[in-house]
């Protein structure tokens, strides 16, 4: 009797608990989702707001986009458009050059580490590990206090001053890719039948020809996946840039930064709602191709 | 000459050189200097002076413990926050039947993060500020008559970090879900253990890879964070990448910079030793 009741006891206590579970599991995805849209929704609603404030949205208007094309940017400050481009155009150039330096770097490293057989090959493993790890305010003084000596040294030596600019954010911004290139690069010859290169090799080709005709275009997909991640990063980039950039040499995030250190205005907000809306269809094209790429291969 | 190239040709070691070469100039040899810069002198304008000292480093855990501690237990909190939200939302996610829905709700999860983390973090100036939506939002209803001071405070750090940070966690505890078969509930459950006891002893230890790597990958950034409270921490919620960055502008101390640097990466190392043992005894087990 008294056994039947503990139990009846249990018994209950579980359908509460699983109840509670149950309504949990659907109030946190709820809550999540809403948590994770709600910022940005609000912030694309307010570049639209008739009035100033983001307090209440009072009406529709596109007058915050026209006063950008017309370089006015909040109580009466002039912005221009001119200089945001300029800061576009600079972030392309660096984000190109470096993705193909680090592409190339990357993908040799990766193919080294793949099938050489060389000592030191674990201590390596962790030198390409760290950059992805270290914080990147580490990273990025690391960096500025390095070119700094360099360039006393070169300004000491041959009485020549150097200045920070399009090389120094190069090479950071070559250091942070080259990792993350050849994780994807590895990931992929990790895939493939390395039968297929002692098959090329038996049939009389030479490392360089069994490389190029039949190593690289099946690693192919995992070095464009691995170069359109180094695109992003580097376009992305704001830390380590802000660190390296000299004068006339902001890319666009350094240049955004010093926009959203202001005051909060309409404008800043419609400039922030292009810049989501093209980076988001940017990422999607590259996803795509990346799809398209991994579907062939 | 012929000779050496066979022989390098054939191990592959003249692959990795010119990266390996790359790597050792543009990211080990400033590290060396950030450590030896730490432990100099400051001299006029902020730079690096003999003789060596470790002033610096005495400094970041006197003067300057209080933000190295906040620093820590914030991205601690961040951590254990992501933790309790992504955790069911992986859940959620990876338990929808259909492929279709499970690819959306896993997409949603996903596409704000394709926006700057600058601008990401920005649209919570927005909310949060004094005369921000939520303020305006809840005087508008008459709950409040004054605003609430929410933004330059380590509630919207907070709130910042988790925000930034939360699909780390989600994604990893997605996959080891994923991989999770639901047999194993039924089994539990057929051996007489109620949900709790399943969950404690069936699910979470067998999701646990995913958990760790989430809590490391949420961990590791936001200790290190610096453009989440310069945005929306001010004064109040000053974070020790803030301070290292103060150290190198106009009136800066480039040592005392070197050495919080120096600090902080000991911090991340020996937390990424934790997940490597977490890891080991998880899987040894």
């Amino acid at each position: 009797m008294r056994q039947s009741l503990i139990n009846e006891g249990a018994m209950e206590r579980n359908r509460v608990i699983r109840r509670l579970g149950s309504a949990g599991l659907w109030l946190n995805p709820i809550f999540a989702y809403f948590f994770l849209w709600a910022p940005i929704l609000i912030l694309v609603l307010f570049s639209f707001n008739e009035s100033r404030s983001v307090a209440s949205f009072t009406g529709f208007t596109l007058k915050w986009y026209n006063n950008i094309l017309n370089n006015v940017m909040g109580a009466e400050r002039a912005f221009s458009t001119e200089i945001m481009l300029n800061a576009f155009r600079n972030s392309l150039f660096v984000g190109t050059v470096a993705t193909a330096i680090s592409t190339v770097l990357g993908t040799m490293i990766a193919l080294a580490m793949a099938r050489g057989r060389f000592r030191g090959k674990r201590l390596l493993d962790g030198l390409l590990f760290l950059p992805v790890v270290i914080p990147e305010i580490t990273q990025a003084i690391s960096l500025a206090i390095f070119f700094k000596v360099v360039f006393d040294w070169v300004a000491l030596i041959s009485g020549e001053r150097m200045f920070p600019g399009f090389h120094t954010i190069i090479a950071a911004h070559v250091t942070f890719n080259i990792s993350y290139v050849a994780i994807v690069v590895r990931a992929r010859l990790a895939d493939m039948n390395p039968q297929l290169e002692e098959a090329a090799n038996d049939l009389g080709a030479n490392p360089w020809q069994t490389f190029w005709r039949v190593t690289f275009p099946l690693i192919l997909p995992g070095v464009i996946s691995g170069a359109l991640l180094a695109f992003t990063l580097s376009l992305d980039d704001f830390v380590i840039t802000f660190f390296t950039s000299g004068v006339g040499t902001s890319t666009l995030p350094v240049f955004v930064y010093g926009l959203l250190k202001l005051t909060v205005t309409p404008e800043v907000n419609a400039i922030s709602t292009i810049m989501m809306v093209l980076s988001t269809i940017l990422i999607g094209i590259s996803l795509a191709m990346q799809g398209r790429n991994a579907s062939r291969a | 000459m012929t000779n050496w190239l066979k022989r390098n040709q054939k191990n592959g070691s003249f692959l990795a050189a010119p990266t390996v070469v790359w790597l050792l100039i543009f990211f080990v040899l400033p590290l060396v200097i950030v450590l030896v810069v730490s432990l100099m002198s400051r001299g006029r304008g902020g730079v690096a002076e003999l003789p060596f000292t470790l002033a610096h480093y005495a400094r970041s855990f006197d003067v300057f413990s209080i933000i190295l501690w906040r620093s820590i237990g914030l991205a601690a909190l961040t951590t254990v926050v992501c933790l309790i939200v992504g955790y069911p939302l992986a859940f959620f996610i990876s338990t929808r039947r259909r492929r279709r829905a499970q690819q959306i709700t896993l997409f949603l999860v996903i596409l704000p993060f394709w926006t700057n983390f600058l601008i990401r973090t920005y649209a919570w100036r927005i909310l949060l500020g004094d005369e921000g939506t939520i303020n305006g939002f809840l005087m508008s209803l008459g709950v409040i008559s004054e605003p609430l001071s929410l933004l330059n405070t380590q509630f919207a750090v907070l709130v910042g970090l988790v925000y930034g940070f939360l699909p780390f966690m989600v994604l990893p505890i997605f996959a080891s879900v994923e991989r999770f078969n639901f047999r194993y509930v039924d089994a539990a459950h057929d051996l007489g253990a109620n949900d709790v006891r399943t969950f404690l002893r069936v699910v979470l230890p067998l999701t646990m890879p995913g958990v760790l790597a989430g809590c490391a990958l949420v961990f590791i950034p936001s200790v290190g964070a610096f453009v989440t409270p310069d945005l929306l921490g001010g004064a109040k919620g000053l974070m020790i990448g803030n301070l290292i960055n103060n150290q190198f502008g106009g009136s800066g101390n480039m040592p005392l910079g070197s050495a919080l640097s120096i600090v902080m990466m000991a911090v991340v190392m020996l937390s990424l030793l934790v997940y490597v043992f977490a890891n080991r005894r998880d899987t040894g087990a």
